[in-house]
């Protein structure tokens, strides 16, 4: 095996990743950093350009509490998130998001990020909290501002260097470790505080497609469960692991459904026309008191839609013609109706291009005219997304002003943003309990967590302690598939084939149907219970095992094996908490077949595990939801 | 497979200091094949269809082909990026169906490069303790509203 070079990089603060909530804590941290003659440094996996989740661009910014209009409040954005997440989210946190996310916003337009306006100069905004943008180079130009931040204070970043393992020294992050994907460099990064916003986590369960389509998933494939592992690994408290987020998209290719249900105010109903929300609407009844709020939570609308499916009266369609049919009908006389169906047609396809363009492909190569003809929806795959509709992440401390007598003990530990683990803040996807942040939020949060991690640094200011020893064998470690390749490739004909390693591939595969078969992925409709859990986490356990047998042939498949132990760690966290949660509370996310009503009384609660690397245990524990508002 | 490479077209980047594809691919697919001086996509099953790699290339060697497990053949979405704006074109497999093109905006007010990061907006009181971001509470506000914050909201 060829020698790795060790890179140290000694920083002030680290900021693992390079998406949205990275971008967002560069640009903060710079500010605050350059002040106080610290300095940042940021690591990507990929190229900051186009990494993350917003990689491809986004057709719109869909968080934007807009307080300035005097439309919005504070509490309104937080009754809308709790009600969502079924009673279960950390108002605190989505508080401290929701009251910055509009300087962010407006920072994006400042930046060159174009933003709708209508006649009058204001946003046009898709629904409520949602503003439409020509979006396909709104990760660009946020990494460009970030880079821009970066180098203003004397920052720097590394691109293509893959964080695989925090640095812990007793109770305290002290950095990270990770390698570079482009050559034989093992890299240290020791730092007085640690920033985690490494996205969230993809290809956990299996996808619906096996084939090419593969990498189609909703959410990105490189978001590989980093942030989970990093965090989980590094002994901080996680929470919401259980409340995983299944998006209803259009079928196959997963292009966005916001522009039609919100825009355009486009229905979907199934096979015979039935509108499921309507027909099904008795069923709201069991999932009081959050089944009938408005705008009904995701996961509620996912299940009604899900028993339609489950009633063999798919395909499900989206209603395309007849929404823009009533658009177009509006129209005060025929010449102002084809205008407005020339609008209305780039505004669909532009929501495909900048964000999903394969669906684009699908259509046109399915002939599909959306005015002409309705399109197929469907529930796509789990995915572990803290952002979205989904809540899974580290427990993070909110910030003081936002607490209450009651909630101050539970939710406050000094730093807003902060995990458990002293000096590793969390950040997007990485953090949990703050639902419905998306791009815009993720870099709001990126930002809160930035500037309290400053301030960290500015009352600890410490040099790191990492021992010697502790770095040589993570290096052992991390390298070991390269090594366990290198001396059992050439004892068989085909490398695949070879008794003694397992490939990522084949590696990924398997917890892919583990999760898919016990933990309630598509083939079994979402549905698990106690003892298909309990199954399912003895046969992960072998997969933990054998993650020692990982084998890798060049640095790129050393990138694939590392992302799928850190699947492997989220899938593990799942299960635990599907299971210690004894009933069902997003029936449109899973379902406890055998504990399948929810249970207030109990379980308004927040479910959350930590684990002990020195012992492979986890400890289960349920912590109480308390509310800052009335 | 997802992103594919024209043979006729990829001069391997030779004039550029990287290679642009392989620079920009989020998941690491992209490869070039130092014999051949050509780029390919070493993991199509893997390909999110982003389209990044396609935009970036110098001499538009790059083009999507949909996954074939559920995309039928004989349609095509190509992009041509520039600094402002990214003209697209649709080709339908029935050729009844005219094409259609769109030109959208990926950017205003700002040239490439020129994002500056700070001092858009003052910031407040300026205090690493406080909940104060930059360029907030003034950055909060549109000269549009009615509501003006001088402070952090609070509940």
């Amino acid at each position: 095996m060829p020698d790795f070079e060790t890179v140290t990089v000694d920083t002030d603060l680290l900021i693992c990743g390079g998406g949205m909530a990275a971008c967002g804590a560069a640009v903060e941290a710079s500010y605050w950093a350059k002040k106080n003659g610290l300095k940042v440094t940021l690591v990507d996996k990929a190229a900051m350009d186009r990494s993350g989740a917003v990689a491809m661009g986004l057709s719109a910014i869909n968080q934007y509490v807009d307080l300035n209009s005097g439309n919005n409040t504070l509490k309104d954005y937080i009754d809308y998130v709790r009600n969502d997440l079924m009673g279960i989210t950390r108002e605190d946190l989505v508080a401290s998001i929701a009251r910055h996310v509009d300087s962010t916003v407006h920072l994006f337009e400042k930046w060159g990020l174009p933003i709708w306006k209508d006649q009058d100069g204001n946003y046009v905004h898709e629904g409520r909290w949602q503003l439409m943008i020509n979006g396909e180079s709104y990760k660009i130009i946020v990494a460009e501002a970030a880079k821009n931040a970066l180098a203003e204070a004397d920052g720097e970043y590394f691109e293509r260097v893959f964080i695989t393992h925090p640095l812990i020294d007793g109770d305290k992050c002290v950095g990270a470790v990770g390698f570079s994907v482009r050559e034989n460099k093992l890299y240290v990064f020791k730092a007085k505080a640690t920033l985690v916003a490494m996205g969230g986590a993809v290809h956990v369960f299996k996808p619906r497609s096996t084939g090419e389509g593969f990498g189609r998933s909703w959410y990105p494939p490189f978001n590989s469960g980093a942030s989970a592992f990093f965090t989980i690994y590094g002994g901080a408290e996680m929470t919401c692991q259980e409340v995983r987020f299944i998006p209803v998209r259009f079928k196959d290719a997963y292009g966005p459904v916001g522009a039609w249900f919100l825009l355009f105010k486009s229905i979907a109903t199934n096979a015979q026309g039935g509108n499921y929300m309507q027909e099904n609407a008795a069923e709201l009844d069991k999932w009081e008191p959050y089944g009938k709020v408005k705008p009904r939570p995701a996961n509620i609308r996912n299940w009604l839609m899900m028993l339609d499916v489950m009633d063999g009266k798919s395909p499900i369609y989206m209603q395309t013609a007849d929404a823009i049919k009533r658009i177009a009908d509006e129209a005060p006389d025929e010449k102002a109706a084809k205008k407005k169906l020339k609008e209305l047609e780039a505004e669909a396809w532009e929501d495909f291009l900048d964000m999903t363009i394969s669906q684009a492909i699908l259509w046109a190569a399915t002939n599909v005219e959306p005015e002409k003809k309705p399109s197929e929806i469907m529930a796509c795959d789990p995915y572990f997304i803290g952002s979205h509709s989904g809540a899974s992440g580290a427990w993070v401390s909110g910030p003081e002003d936002l607490q209450t007598a009651e909630t101050k003990d539970e939710y406050f530990w000094g730093y807003p943003h902060m995990t458990t683990v002293t000096g590793m803040f969390a950040a997007g996807d990485a953090s949990g309990a703050s639902s419905h942040k998306f791009s815009s939020g993720s870099h709001a949060e990126g930002r809160i967590a930035a500037k309290a991690a400053i301030s960290y640094i500015v009352d600890n200011n410490q040099a790191p302690n990492v021992d010697q020893a502790k770095i040589d064998a993570l290096k052992a470690e991390i390298l070991k598939p390269l090594a366990t390749y290198e001396e059992h490739s050439g004892k068989t004909t085909d490398p695949d084939i070879n008794p003694e390693y397992i490939r990522p591939r084949q590696f990924m595969f398997r917890l892919q149907k583990i999760m898919d078969e016990y933990a309630g992925g598509v083939s079994s409709q979402f549905k698990t219970s106690e003892k298909l859990l309990e199954k399912g986490m003895e046969l992960l356990a072998y997969l933990k095992e054998d993650s020692d047998k990982l084998a890798a042939s060049n640095l790129h498949e050393l990138m694939r094996c590392w992302e799928n132990v850190h699947r492997m760690y989220q899938a593990d966290a799942h299960m635990r908490s599907i299971l210690f949660r004894e009933e069902t509370r997003w029936p449109g996310y899973y379902f406890r077949a055998d504990k399948p009503s929810l249970d207030n009384e109990n379980w308004l609660a927040f479910c959350n595990c930590k684990y002990d690397k020195e012992t492979g245990e986890w400890t289960m524990m349920k912590k109480p939801v308390k509310y800052i508002t009335s | 497979m997802p992103s594919y490479v024209i043979v006729d077209k990829c001069d391997g980047c030779k004039a550029l200091d990287k290679t642009a594809c392989q620079h920009i691919c989020p998941n690491d697919l992209m490869v070039l094949n130092k014999e051949t001086m050509k780029a390919y996509n070493q993991d199509p099953q893997m390909c999110w269809e982003c389209y990044s790699c396609v935009k970036i290339c110098p001499t538009q060697a790059i083009e999507v082909r949909g996954y074939q497990d559920f995309i039928p053949l004989g349609a095509s979405v190509t992009a041509m990026r520039s600094s402002e704006d990214i003209l697209w074109t649709l080709q339908f497999r029935s050729k009844d169906i005219k094409p259609k093109r769109f030109k959208f905006p990926i950017r205003r007010g700002v040239d490439e490069g020129k994002a500056q990061p700070f001092d858009h907006y003052p910031t407040g009181d300026d205090d690493l303790k406080s909940a104060t971001l930059m360029c907030e509470p003034a950055g909060l506000n549109t000269d549009r509203g009615p509501v003006k914050m001088d402070k952090i909201p609070t509940l």
